[in-house]
């Protein structure tokens, strides 16, 4: 051990191996993509190199005896309130390579969870719950830009709408598939997205990846988004989904572009992505035709074109501390829908420093968002999807009450297909087939199973979404959009509960 | 005080209204025994009336009735109306003593004509005289502490208060006033102690609106009615209906029955099966209004020198009963209130869930005709 360089000293977890139950038989060894299980010939023995270890508990869960434990390790530095071990593991990294600190999925700290401070309201007397199992308990969502009023006029005593509406987007729950790449995540996992989107009436999205030939035929329930590397962006492939989304922005790594390695350019991801097999693929902080919102303007119209007018076109900005005033912007702009990420949304790669420092919570972006397009009088004029940490229905309902129209998830997505959040999606050795596209990997993910997982959470969550709007006394969730007075906080101080628009609980 | 901490107040109710389609104006003692027939509907914390056609004298005057806490409080509102508007005729809203009513507040009603473009105490130019006069009493109503203005049309007037509606009625003298529609309210408010700016009916401009339910969704209306400059104010849920007839029926020019579709909508699962004209039609109701729905039990009474509009919820959670006899249309919480004072109506019926009953004035009717004979009143009265 002495020769060991410090870093391998100091992992994180420990792999409890019980021997009376292991039977020598290697599943950990060919499950653990980063080589933390080792089969001794020799010995004819199963170890471990607990360093690489990532804690994945992939191994834990396809052991056939239950042998395997996965644990934190329980080796402590000193206790220090300032340097907390994570600053002095990094820091011994970084003296090692000289490189920026990667991490994968969303913001991990403990900033405060503003869902976790707002408490629903439920009927009591004065007015009937509503049990949506009797009941009709509607959760049918529009998105796309609205008009203040509409006009009709009398034909033969009956009124005919003359009100002539852009392109509205009809989905039957108010949650859609956010965001997620060909390339940071498999063809199965998209499959998945694409089929579980199609049997709910819901959109997924393609992210900047491009959209593999084999999902076309899943347009009517695709939104398909044009990044700063325009990877794969073509009239076919713009006019290929019901919407466009231009993505300004993301959560976990506001201000910041994205690099896929060449490495990870394989054939199929080279077709889709339209460019070399084995280059970068390198995503601009910025959009490099977008240096302000009057630019921002053209590229909305120049897709609008491009589409016949025929699609809403989406933008998504990570929450920022000017929010408000971005969003008000952009929906001048002529976007149909802003969608806002929060600062715990995913990613598939991020600097750590930007992921668990840039950005503000979803809930406190969203309100201010919320009601600064109200004081303007233009609310009706855009959608509001808010994303990055919605974890639960409660969540869901939560942001509509807050003023979103409807949600993005991804991790949770991810989750429901078997993802534990071992924040080591950049690796591409994601031991669970989902952030990774090697085949040896990629084909745990059945299709089929995560269509069916996918489509099961999201129905579980409108089940649960019914339940809470039916106790509110509300059966449509048009009446929950903004209904604040849903909502009191618990534990929240005057300036929080000023921004968030709700009352404390008690008053 | 931020818009958003105004508390909303929530009540239980009794209803009933009149209405004589050919403008005959029917004596107050009929609303009074209709709506004392459902004493056990309210608590004694609210009662109140609107009625139409009693101002014949100043019929193209908005009629603009305050109540005052105290005296600074009228004054300001007086010097606000005496900076903004003409005043025509002034007096105190007659009142006789009644032993129920206790610490009524100052009241007062004030005939005025809205100010022409370019006269020197014209505040907002460019409105059209209704939005002047929305404006004027959103600005009292806001700004002025103490000083409410509860009505505010032509030829029509809101009284209500703190006491059960029958001696909120011998309070201001509804004995001597006659009127082609009238709808009066009996409270049974849960949460907080009535006042008497919370009794209904609201009013904005000739809309009044008696409402027995809760409105879960008013949190949501409210903010959609902040976005075109309506600001709730009277703390309770039943003035957004007021505000959102306004709009959609005033100023977006909705059809009555249409707006009635915004309050309640049909179900998507009915839309679903609907022709594609009325598809269209209702689609585009429930995308742009979805913040006007209406969500929670209610019955409504709606109304305006035109007529008189009776409204469920879409799941009909609060009773709601019609009745007709010659001309006179009749509509309450519960058809003993109609009975009592027409014991034999050609027809009475339960409206149907998000259903609304609209009864508007016949062609040529004349509100100046005489009173109307109904059937004799309350049998004990």
């Amino acid at each position: 051990m002495l020769h060991q360089p410090i870093t391998k000293n100091y992992h994180d977890f420990i792999i409890e191996r019980d021997p009376e139950k292991c039977i020598q038989c290697q599943v950990c060894v060919r499950q653990c993509s980063y080589g933390a299980h080792i089969y001794n010939e020799k010995d004819e023995r199963v170890t471990e190199d607990e360093t690489r270890c990532v804690g994945c508990h992939r191994c834990e869960a396809l052991c056939p005896t239950g042998a395997l434990t996965i644990r934190r390790n329980p080796s402590e530095f000193r206790e220090n309130a300032l340097w907390a071990p994570q600053f002095i593991k990094n820091i011994y990294k970084q003296a090692d390579t000289g490189g920026i600190l990667l991490t994968g999925m969303g913001n991990p700290y403990p900033y405060p969870v503003y869902w976790d401070r707002m408490v629903l309201d439920a009927s009591q007397v004065t007015n009937p719950s509503i049990d949506p199992l009797r009941e009709p308990m509607e959760l049918r969502t529009w998105l796309g830009s609205k008009p203040d009023a509409i006009e009709v006029e009398m034909k033969k005593g009956k009124p005919k709408l003359t009100t002539n509406f852009s392109p509205q987007l009809q989905v039957n729950y108010p949650i859609l598939f956010s965001a997620m790449s060909y390339g940071s995540i498999n063809l199965n996992v998209h499959v998945g997205l694409a089929r579980a989107a199609e049997e709910l009436g819901i959109l997924y999205n393609t992210g900047e990846g491009g959209l593999h030939q084999s999902l076309y035929k899943y347009g009517k329930n695709t939104i398909v988004q044009c990044a700063s590397g325009r990877f794969g962006v073509d009239s076919k492939y713009l006019n290929a989904g019901v919407a466009i989304e231009i993505k300004i922005g993301q959560g976990a790594k506001p201000g910041i572009g994205g690099h896929l390695p060449g490495e990870k350019i394989g054939k199929e991801i080279s077709i889709t992505r339209m460019i070399p097999e084995g280059s970068d693929a390198i995503s601009p902080a910025p959009h490099h035709d977008i240096y302000s919102i009057e630019d921002l303007r053209q590229l909305i119209y120049a897709l609008k074109e491009a589409t016949d007018y025929e699609k809403p076109v989406f933008v998504k900005i990570a929450a920022v501390h000017n929010s408000a005033a971005i969003a008000s912007g952009i929906a001048r702009a002529g976007a149909d829908v802003i969608a806002i990420d929060g600062f715990r949304g995913g990613t598939g790669a991020a600097p750590t420093m930007i992921r668990d420092n840039v950005g503000i919570p979803i809930e406190l972006a969203l309100a201010s968002v919320d009601e600064r397009l109200r004081q303007e009088g233009i609310r009706n004029r855009v959608s509001l999807l808010a994303a990055g940490g919605i974890r639960c229905s409660a969540d869901v309902v939560k942001a509509i009450a807050l003023g979103a129209d409807a949600v993005y998830i991804g991790t949770a997505a991810l989750i429901a297909v078997g993802c534990t959040v071992c924040q080591r999606c950049y690796t591409g050795k994601c031991p669970w087939g989902i952030a990774t596209n090697d085949p040896y990997l990629a084909k745990r993910i059945n299709p089929d199973i995560a269509h069916r997982r996918l489509a099961n959470l999201v129905r579980a969550w409108g089940h649960e979404i019914q339940e809470m709007l039916g106790g509110m006394g509300l059966n449509a969730i048009e009446s929950l959009r903004g209904n604040r007075e849903k909502l009191r906080g618990v534990g929240l101080n005057e300036v929080e509960l000023n921004i968030l628009g709700i009352k404390h609980a008690g008053a | 005080m931020k818009s958003w901490q105004y508390q909303k107040d929530i009540s239980g109710c009794g209803l009933s209204g009149i209405i004589n389609k050919n403008g005959e104006r029917i004596k107050g003692d009929s609303i009074i025994c209709s709506i004392a027939c459902q004493h056990d509907r309210g608590n004694g914390l609210g009662g109140g009336f609107a009625a139409y056609g009693i101002y014949p004298d100043f019929k193209d005057h908005y009629a603009l009735h305050i109540m005052a806490d105290n005296l600074d409080a009228l004054h300001a509102a007086e010097g606000f109306l005496n900076q903004t508007v003409s005043i025509v005729h002034q007096e105190k809203i007659p009142t006789r003593p009644n032993k129920y009513i206790t610490d009524p507040p100052i009241l007062r009603r004030y005939f005025i004509e809205p100010v022409k473009e370019g006269d020197r105490i014209c505040r907002w130019p460019g409105l059209s005289d209704d939005d002047y006069i929305v404006r004027v009493v959103m600005n009292v109503n806001r700004d002025i502490k103490g000083a409410y203005i509860f009505s505010s049309g032509k030829n029509m007037g809101a009284f209500k208060g703190v006491g059960f509606p029958e001696d909120i009625a011998d309070f201001y003298r509804l004995d001597e006033y006659a009127g082609y529609i009238w709808t009066a309210h009996n409270r049974f408010p849960t949460n907080t102690p009535g006042w008497w700016g919370g009794a209904h009916p609201f009013t904005i401009l000739d809309w009044s609106i008696v409402h027995n339910g809760e409105i879960s969704s008013y949190g949501i209306n409210k903010r959609y009615l902040e976005m075109f400059g309506y600001l709730c104010t009277l703390l309770t849920d039943t003035e957004v209906v007021a505000y959102l007839l306004d709009l959609l029926i005033r100023k977006h020019g909705l059809p009555i029955e249409l707006a009635c579709k915004v309050f309640a909508p049909p179900f998507w699962q009915e839309i679903d099966r609907m022709d594609k004209e009325s598809k269209r039609l209702f689609t585009a109701i429930r995308m742009v209004y979805g913040s006007g729905l209406l969500n929670g039990p209610f019955a409504i009474l709606f109304a305006y020198n035109g007529g008189l509009v009776g409204l469920n919820d879409r799941v009909k959670l609060r009773p709601l009963v019609a009745a007709v006899k010659g001309d006179t249309v009749y509509m309450a919480s519960e058809e003993s209130a109609i009975r009592a004072i027409c014991p034999d109506p050609e027809k009475v019926w339960a409206p149907k869930a998000g259903e609304p009953v609209i009864v508007t004035m016949n062609k040529g009717a004349s509100t100046t005709k005489k009173q109307a004979r109904l059937s004799p009143a309350c049998a004990g009265a």
